[in-house]
């Protein structure tokens, strides 16, 4: 049984958000949202236990790419999922090269989103259980050695 | 207007070419040549006067020698014999006789005069014995000297003729030996000296009276000599060359030189204008060099700036062809980012409205509307907006993918993907002419480094150009692709049309700059001279063909890389 994913929703088109937020809550997930890069950073800090990010590329102010760049930085398990408009595909691209989970084109279908959102929690939660299990695996050795 | 105004530009850019050209090359050459008659005319004109004042000198020698010798005839005949020997008419005669044949008859007759003026003696033809030259102005003078050339007079006999005289004192007993010289025999000394055509000699007494018989029909006005005599004194040289006009405009060269003691002078005469003829020659030769160089200069001036400035007016319209070509391309640029922005801008609010329309969906599908009678009804028309969602997405989508490439930075491509790509651009806009598009491109072609969008733009261009021509007609366009086999490792892209074709006139400048037959306002012209820019730049070749009537096929080869 998995645990519902948390999401954050970043993007400056508040009346998207506002949908997305209810659609995906509609389908069971945990949301939460941010019209801006700073915003999502300040919500990260407060609340540390998100586990997917939907990220826009293109906003004014902090950008999708730097935000990112923040995010993978300060908590790198976190998986991020790139949204872009065509114009900037490239960017999307180069957001993956930077450990962007995938991305996604606007608009797109609501159903394609759940999943790639599931993946990513799944992959973190993986990464999680690994890091977990290494941690545990550490601390046997230690008192074994003792 | 402004062509106009273009046009002028280059006419002044000529004309103030060969202006200065025309005044850099005439000045040195009008300068030299100036200079040169100058120095010519100088040196000229001193060896004619040098070559004159020696002529005269000579001949004063000659005429001095002459008239010594006369004298000293007559000297030595009264001072080796006393006077009752010379008061004799037969020694006299006897005397003459010998002077005569010395002096081939230069002497015409002698005589001896006494004080009273009286002719004791006489030899010769004229009946001379016994006149009385008391009053005669020679007599008068003669007396108050030792010897005496008198100036030529008509005297008794009336013929011209001067006298020689010695005067003798015998024993307080003075009387004049007195011969008289033939002036025929004299003036010839003179006569016969000739220069050119109009240069003849004659000389002068201090009143200005001949001495001389003129050779030609010559009679100087008194005052118009007597400056010889000033300028002879003045000098207080014996020879002179001077230049005298006279009141008629006529020139002429005079050299003179003092005679007999300074009461003669020996003068020639030329005229300027004969004197200095080869002076003349000189300046009708270098006038017809200067003629010729002008008439070269100029001519070589007007050809070669023609044809320089014709170079510059096609390079200038050259290089706003490429201004031109380079602001179509910025032009293209930013419609490029501008049709990026839109298509971004419109990707949101379309992407909200998907949205909204899925949460619709979503509500729907909840159980208290499941009853509803428009349910179908309600899912139709989001499913439509839906559709109509994603065709927005589609179109901006291609909008964006064809902004996003308007850029000349190389790349791999594969020309058949641009090809598909502007097909389905240009499948619309062919829709509305009622021309169908068809492609046959040959499968697995090799790579060609090239800009995408430049190969768009070409490709547009041709298809448009096609679109144009069948614009009344309709008919179908056909574009291929296939390996070359003219060129070698070439891949060859067809575009043909069967519409009415271009005019063979045409043909030769269909790729000219601002070659259009589109009417004012509608082409630019520079549509199929960028193709060629752009082909050409890549390495590559385009070509037409036509035939009225039946359509038009345009080749073009592009290079790949083995």
């Amino acid at each position: 049984m998995m645990t519902t994913p948390y999401v954050m929703l970043v993007d400056d088109e508040v009346p998207f958000v506002e949908t997305m937020t209810k659609r995906l809550d509609k389908r069971g997930l945990k949301i939460v949202s941010a019209s801006s890069g700073e915003e999502a950073l300040k919500t990260l800090k407060e609340n540390d236990t998100v586990d997917v990010i939907v990220l826009d590329v293109k906003m004014p102010g902090m950008d999708g790419i730097e935000t990112l760049q923040k995010i993978k930085k300060n908590y790198p398990l976190k998986e991020v999922i790139m949204l872009t408009g065509h114009a900037t595909v490239e960017t999307a691209i180069e957001g993956m090269k930077l450990g962007a989970f995938d991305y996604l084109m606007k608009p797109c279908d609501i159903d394609t989103l759940v999943a790639k959102v599931d993946e990513a929690a799944k992959k973190k939660k993986s990464h999680d259980e690994k890091i977990e299990q290494a941690r545990i695996e550490e601390l046997v050795l230690r008192r074994g050695y003792d | 207007m402004a062509k106009n105004k273009s046009k002028n530009y280059y006419k002044s850019l000529e004309r103030n070419m060969i202006l200065s050209t025309i005044i850099v090359s005439f000045t040195p050459m009008i300068l030299v040549i100036t200079i040169l008659l100058h120095q010519y005319q100088v040196s000229f004109q001193e060896k004619t006067n040098a070559h004159l004042n020696e002529l005269v000198q000579k001949h004063r020698q000659n005429i001095d020698t002459f008239l010594n010798e006369k004298l000293g005839n007559i000297r030595f005949l009264a001072m080796t014999k006393d006077f009752d020997t010379l008061n004799d008419d037969e020694f006299l005669k006897k005397k003459l006789q010998f002077l005569r044949n010395d002096y081939s008859n230069v002497f015409v007759d002698l005589g001896i005069v006494e004080a009273s003026g009286k002719q004791t003696a006489y030899a010769g033809p004229l009946g001379f014995k016994n006149v009385n030259y008391k009053d005669a102005e020679w007599f008068q003078n003669a007396w108050q000297t030792d010897s005496y050339i008198s100036d030529v007079f008509l005297g008794l006999r009336g013929t011209p003729h001067f006298i020689v005289s010695v005067k003798q004192n015998e024993n307080g007993r003075e009387f004049l030996l007195r011969g008289t010289i033939d002036f025929m025999a004299f003036n010839s000394l003179v006569q016969n000296l000739r220069l050119g055509k109009t240069g003849y000699a004659f000389i002068l007494n201090r009143e200005g009276n001949f001495q001389t018989q003129p050779a030609m029909n010559f009679s100087p006005a008194p005052e118009g000599i007597s400056f010889l005599w000033e300028a002879v004194e003045k000098t207080r040289s014996k020879f002179l060359v001077t230049q005298w006009t006279k009141k008629n405009g006529e020139k002429n060269l005079y050299a003179a030189g003092s005679l007999k003691n300074g009461e003669w002078l020996l003068i020639v005469k030329q005229k300027t204008s004969d004197a200095y003829s080869s002076l003349r020659k000189m300046y009708y030769l270098a006038l017809v060099i200067f003629v010729i160089g002008a008439a070269g200069i100029v001519s070589m001036a007007y050809y070669t700036t023609h044809r320089m400035v014709r170079r510059i007016r096609k390079a200038d319209r050259e290089k706003e062809g490429m201004n031109q070509q380079i602001i179509e391309t910025g032009k293209m640029a930013s419609i490029g980012e501008l049709a990026a922005g839109i298509a971004h801008e419109i990707n949101n609010p379309v992407a909200i409205m998907v949205e909204e329309a899925g949460w619709i969906g979503d509500l729907l599908e909840e159980e208290e509307f499941e009853k509803g009678k428009n349910l179908e009804e309600f899912q139709r028309a989001l499913t439509q907006i839906n559709t109509q969602g994603q065709r927005c997405k589609e179109i901006t989508h291609k909008l964006l993918s064809f902004a996003r490439k308007t850029d000349s930075r190389l790349k791999d491509v594969q020309i058949n993907d641009i090809i598909t790509e502007i097909v389905y651009l240009s499948a619309q806009m062919a829709k509305y002419n009622k021309v169908t598009i068809g492609t046959n491109l040959q499968k697995t072609l090799p790579y060609i480094t090239a800009s995408p969008s430049e190969l768009q733009q070409v490709l547009l261009n041709l298809i448009n150009n096609a679109l144009y021509a069948m614009e009344k007609t309709g008919g179908t366009i056909n574009i291929s692709t296939k390996i070359s086999k003219i060129e070698p490792d070439s891949i060859v892209i067809v575009v043909e049309d069967n519409g009415p074709g271009i005019p063979e006139a045409n043909l030769s400048r269909l790729f000219d700059p601002f070659f259009t037959t589109k009417p004012v306002g509608k082409g630019t012209g520079l549509g199929l001279s960028i193709c060629y820019g752009i082909i050409n730049k890549m390495g590559g070749k385009i070509d037409v063909q036509s035939v009225m009537g039946k359509g038009s096929r345009f080749r073009i080869w592009i290079p790949f890389h083995k």
